[in-house]
Parts: structure tokens; C-alpha cells; sequence
């Protein structure tokens, strides 16, 4: 019993006093934050705050120049992102990071291919069969499987990242405004997908600019100001104004 | 039928892409204005599969340096030192050996090309440019120019002139080529990492693929298969000289092209090599059976090949 207790206390993801430069520009100050299973966390902050640095950082993209991070509280530091990966954490960059000419099941399964037969050769059935599970699964309207990704509208584009990112995660997803470039029917299925993440017991990190969606969304807030983690608040227990004035500083 | 042709050319990457129709285009034309010079002839057909043996396997090659996003301007270079290295060491050594040092000598060119473009991340167009003169030179200096001539039967018959159960060697070789360098491209993991770094490098990286291994890899390929074909022409002809391969750097990027691989990466396909290839070799035997002088054959084989990659370009590059 005291197992269970302690296991849902521990943070899935510490952070802690992050410092990033690049070269002499200081893009993250001083950050820390912890996230917890079955958590949505929003993180807030203007234009150039340093929420995506923060992303990169996390998922092993960038290194920090000073600070720590732990993952179940073993302290990790990934040299590059596919370390992260295996670690079960799973990221929507701003740009999506898919490669526009191939297939979305080759998009869905790049760097994890299904392979079958003694010679290891690709089994692209199988993993445009999976593939067209997960999308209707997800609600992803797209023609099909082996549809090419710069046929696709960016709103089945970004749902395609969302897809590839929910299906291979077991810990953290980061989310980098995954409804920035959505209509309102798309943002709403964005959003049911991201809620459902809670009850997979997933750590969700998300970065958008639009309030209204951070309050539907998060259970906590947590905002940056100019590479400065200023301040987190429960969403229950704040409101719009309190955290305009915490992005922008002014009291 | 219509959705079966579909079907097919799905499998091997050909919608989209014109090259069958300007194979036959240019066969038909060839076929009528050539009837009386032989060019129909069996013999004639097969002379130009033959002779475009070593091209081909230096476009497959070709294919996976273009598909990853990076150039290979030095195989030329390398096909002329891989057939001396070969020629010169069988003079005094087995046949084995001197196949081992041709390939390796592919093999080092091609790691050399790739350990620069992939580690010191300088442009593969810059460091081919550069290799490509600098082993012209060496090919040149091996023998200060002399042509070194290749005696053992077995040697020019495996890689030349010999045959098995009637089919020529040279044929093997190409179809060989073709089929290994299809699968390995099409329906393993390694081809599909090299496709997806051509067409969205970061992708691929944070994807967990080892974008720099992969462009070492492509480039030793390239180097491998330009030693490949270095042995095809010493077989073939009996003897290596600097020149061999010198005049192919222009075949066989248009061949590739028009075969329908991306410049830029991402895209391509080894079948399509092929045919261009085969289509860059009948131009070849179609103007000189034609009886243009030699500088009249370059002039209309580069406006042919201005024309036809034009047309390739436009016809795959749909937005
Ligand atoms: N690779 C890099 N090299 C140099 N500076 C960088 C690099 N990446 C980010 N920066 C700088 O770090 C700062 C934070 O950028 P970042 O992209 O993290 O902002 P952001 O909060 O995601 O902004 P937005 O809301 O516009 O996406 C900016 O000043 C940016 O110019
Ligand atoms: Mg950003």
C-alpha cells in the first residue's frame, strides 16, 4: 500500500535550477518545475520566453549548461533525442519533425520499424495496418495510411505528429502548441486526445498560447518569463488575469 | 489492366515519372531512323546493355548518395583507381587480391568522402569536387599514365567477357546489382533511414536515426559500387588506364535523375537508375551509329539530357 502512495508522489520529471545559453544569449535562466503521472501541466510565456528551448532540453534535443534533470528520480542526462526516446518520452514539436515525402505509417514507425522474415525486411503491412488502427482510434481523418505526408492538411499533419507521439509514449509527452495552426473542430480533437492521455496515467506537458484552451486543459500552470520560471499555479485556483500579468510582468 | 500497370509502378517507385515513355520515345525514333545501320540488330542491343554495365552499377550507387540528401561528384575518380589498383596488383599477386584491392580502394575513396561530409559536416558537393580531382591525379601518377593490361582469363571473364548458362557476365552483373541494390533500398531499415534523412534531416535525427552514420554509409556505397565497376571495365576491356570512368560523371547523374531520385533527397528509385541508364546508353550507340563527328555526338547528348531531365524534374516535383 505505502508502495503505491509513494510511487504516485514521486514526479515522474524534476527539474531542476535548468541554465541554457547559446553562445552569449541566455535562453533559459533559472528553471525548475516537477511533473507528476496522470498530470497535464501547461507552460506558459511571450514569444521567445524559452518555452520550445525547454522542450529540447527535456527530450534531449539540447543540453543544458547547468542544472538537473530526473526521470522517476533516477537523474538522466540524454545526449541526443533518441535517448529520451527509449526512456518512454515522447515529444510534438512546433515544426512536427515529419519527414514530408514518405508515408504516414513510415512516419509513424521511423527509427522503430516492424520488420518480418529472416532477412529483416520491412514489414510495411503490418505497420500500415497498425497504423490505420491508431488513426481511427484517435479520430485522425486521413485519406490513408500510406497517404504522403505533403498531401495532407496541416491540421491531419499535426495529427499525425499527435498520433506518432501518443502511440510510442510510456512517461512524459511534450507538446509544443499542438493546436496552433488548428480550426476549432480539429483544436477540440486535439484536446479530447490530450485528456485521454490522463487516464493512460501519461505526464503531459503542453505549451500553447491560448488561455482559454490552458484553463480547459491543465491542472497546473506554469509560466516563463524571459527564461525565468516565474511562478505555478493550480488551475482551480487561479484565472486569466493572474496569469496575464505573471507572462507579461506587469502587476 | 490499367489498375494492375498502377500497381506495379507503385511497388518501384515509378508514378510520376516519364522515363518509360522517353525510353521508348528515343527507341522508336532510333528504331526508324536507324533500321538500316543495325541499330535493331541483337547483337547491337546487347552491345549497348553491356556497355552500360559499369554506369549502371555506378547510378545505383548514385541512388542512395542523392536519396540521403548528399552528392558524389568523385566516382568517376574512384572507378579509374579501383581498376588500377586491381590491374596493378595482379600483375604480381592472385586474382583475388587484386578484386579485394580494387574494391577497397572504392571502399577507402568512399569512407574518406563520407568521414569528411559526416563528421566534419563539410558539403558533400565540395569534398567529391575536391576528391574527385585529387584521385583523377592519383590515377594519373599510379602509372605515370601507362595503361596496365589485365591477362588472367578468369579475371576478364568473371567481370567482362565471359558468360554462365549462356547469359553474359556483364548482364549478370547489372541485373545482380539491380535487384540487391532494389531490395536493400526498398525493403530494409537501412533504406528507409536513408530516405528519411534525405528528406527531413532533423526528423530523422531526433527520430533516433544516426543521421552522420548514414551519410558515411551512402557514400561508401557510392565508393563500393564505382570499384564494382572499375573491375567491370578492366574485365571488359583487358587493361586499366586513368581514363576509365572519366567521361560517366554526366551519364550518370542524368541517368539517375531521370530515373526519377530526388536531387535534393528523399525520393528515388534503383529500377528508374536502370532504365535511365539503359536510355543514356542507346543515345550513345543511336548517335554514333547516326555517324555524328565525336564533338556533334557531345552536343546533342547534352541538349538530350538537358531536355530529358527537364522533363523529369517537372513531371515528379508536383507541389
Ligand atoms: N539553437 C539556438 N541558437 C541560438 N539561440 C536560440 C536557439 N534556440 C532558441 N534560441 C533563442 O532562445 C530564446 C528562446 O527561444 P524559444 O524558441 O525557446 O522561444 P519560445 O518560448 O518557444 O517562443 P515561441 O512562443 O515564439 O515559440 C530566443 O531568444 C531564441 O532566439
Ligand atoms: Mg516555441
Amino acid at each position: 500500500m505505502t508502495g503505491t502512495v509513494e510511487a504516485a508522489a514521486r514526479p515522474v520529471l524534476e527539474l531542476n535550477n535548468i541554465h541554457k545559453s547559446f553562445g552569449g544569449v541566455v535562453a533559459i535562466e533559472d528553471f525548475s518545475l516537477d511533473l507528476r503521472a496522470g498530470e497535464i501541466v501547461a507552460l506558459v510565456g511571450d514569444n521567445g520566453a524559452g518555452k520550445s528551448t525547454l522542450i529540447k532540453i527535456i527530450s534531449g534535443v539540447h543540453a543544458p549548461t547547468s542544472g538537473s534533470i530526473a526521470l522517476d528520480g533516477e537523474p538522466v542526462s540524454f545526449s541526443d533525442a533518441s535517448k529520451a526516446r527509449s526512456s518512454g518520452i515522447e515529444v510534438v514539436y512546433q515544426d512536427l519533425a515529419l519527414a514530408d515525402q514518405q508515408p504516414v505509417y513510415m512516419n509513424l514507425f521511423l527509427g522503430r520499424e516492424r520488420l518480418r522474415g529472416p532477412f529483416g525486411l520491412l514489414d510495411r503491412k503490418a505497420m500500415m495496418q497498425e497504423t490505420q488502427k491508431l488513426v481511427d482510434e484517435l479520430d485522425v481523418r486521413i485519406p490513408s495510411a500510406s497517404a504522403v505526408i505533403r498531401d495532407l492538411s496541416g491540421g491531419q499533419r499535426q495529427g499525425v505528429a499527435i498520433a506518432r507521439a501518443t502511440h510510442w509514449a510510456t512517461k512524459l509527452i511534450l507538446l509544443d502548441e499542438p493546436t496552433a495552426a488548428l480550426g476549432v473542430a480539429e483544436t477540440a480533437k486535439v484536446e479530447k486526445i490530450v485528456l485521454a492521455l490522463k487516464e493512460r496515467n501519461m505526464a503531459t506537458l503542453i505549451i500553447s498560447h491560448s488561455l482559454d484552451q490552458v484553463f480547459r486543459l491543465s491542472d497546473r500552470i506554469c509560466v516563463l518569463r524571459r527564461g525565468v520560471q516565474v511562478g505555478v499555479r493550480e488551475t482551480a485556483k487561479t484565472d486569466k488575469n493572474e496569469i496575464v500579468s505573471m507572462i507579461t510582468g506587469v502587476a | 489492366m490499367f489498375q494492375r500497370t498502377h500497381a506495379i509502378a507503385r511497388k518501384f517507385d515509378l508514378q510520376g515519372s516519364v522515363i518509360y515513355l522517353g525510353f521508348i520515345a528515343i527507341f522508336l525514333f532510333f528504331a526508324v531512323t536507324l533500321a538500316d545501320d543495325g541499330f535493331l540488330t541483337t547483337r547491337n542491343l546487347s552491345n549497348i546493355v553491356l556497355q552500360t554495365a559499369p554506369a549502371t552499377i555506378m547510378a545505383i550507387g548514385l541512388v542512395f548518395v542523392l536519396s540521403a540528401g548528399e552528392i558524389d561528384l568523385s566516382f568517376g575518380s574512384i572507378v579509374a583507381v579501383a581498376a588500377l589498383s586491381a590491374a596493378v596488383v595482379m600483375q604480381e599477386h592472385s586474382m583475388l587480391l587484386g578484386i579485394l584491392a580494387g574494391l577497397g580502394a572504392g571502399l577507402a575513396i568512399g569512407w574518406l568522402n563520407g568521414a569528411l561530409v559526416a563528421y566534419l559536416r563539410l558539403p558533400s558537393f565540395l569534398v567529391t569536387l575536391a576528391t574527385m580531382g585529387l584521385f583523377a591525379g592519383v590515377a594519373r601518377s599510379m602509372t605515370d599514365l601507362r595503361s596496365i593490361p589485365v591477362i588472367s582469363d578468369v579475371f576478364t571473364g568473371f567481370f567482362g567477357s565471359g558468360s554462365l548458362f549462356g547469359i553474359p557476365s556483364l548482364i549478370l552483373w547489372t541485373l545482380g546489382a539491380v535487384i540487391i541494390g532494389h531490395l536493400i533500398y526498398r525493403e530494409t531499415r537501412f533504406g528507409a533511414h536513408v530516405i528519411a534523412t534525405g528528406d527531413n534531416p532533423r526528423a530523422a535525427q531526433v527520430s533516433g536515426i544516426k543521421v552522420p552514420r548514414i551519410r558515411l554509409a551512402v557514400l561508401m556505397v557510392s565508393g563500393g559500387c564505382a570499384g564494382l565497376a572499375g573491375l567491370l571495365y578492366a574485365g571488359r576491356l583487358q587493361a586499366a588506364k586513368y581514363t576509365l570512368g572519366e567521361s560517366d560523371l554526366m551519364t550518370v547523374i542524368a541517368a539517375v535523375i531521370v530515373g526519377g531520385t530526388a536531387l535534393n533527397g528523399g525520393k528515388g528509385s534503383v529500377v528508374g537508375a536502370l532504365v535511365g541508364s539503359l536510355m543514356m546508353g542507346m543515345l550513345n550507340n543511336g548517335l554514333i551509329l547516326m555517324g555524328l563527328s565525336v564533338s556533334d555526338q557531345m552536343i546533342v547528348r547534352g541538349l538530350i539530357i538537358l531536355f530529358a531531365v527537364a522533363i523529369s524534374l517537372r513531371g515528379t516535383s508536383r507541389a
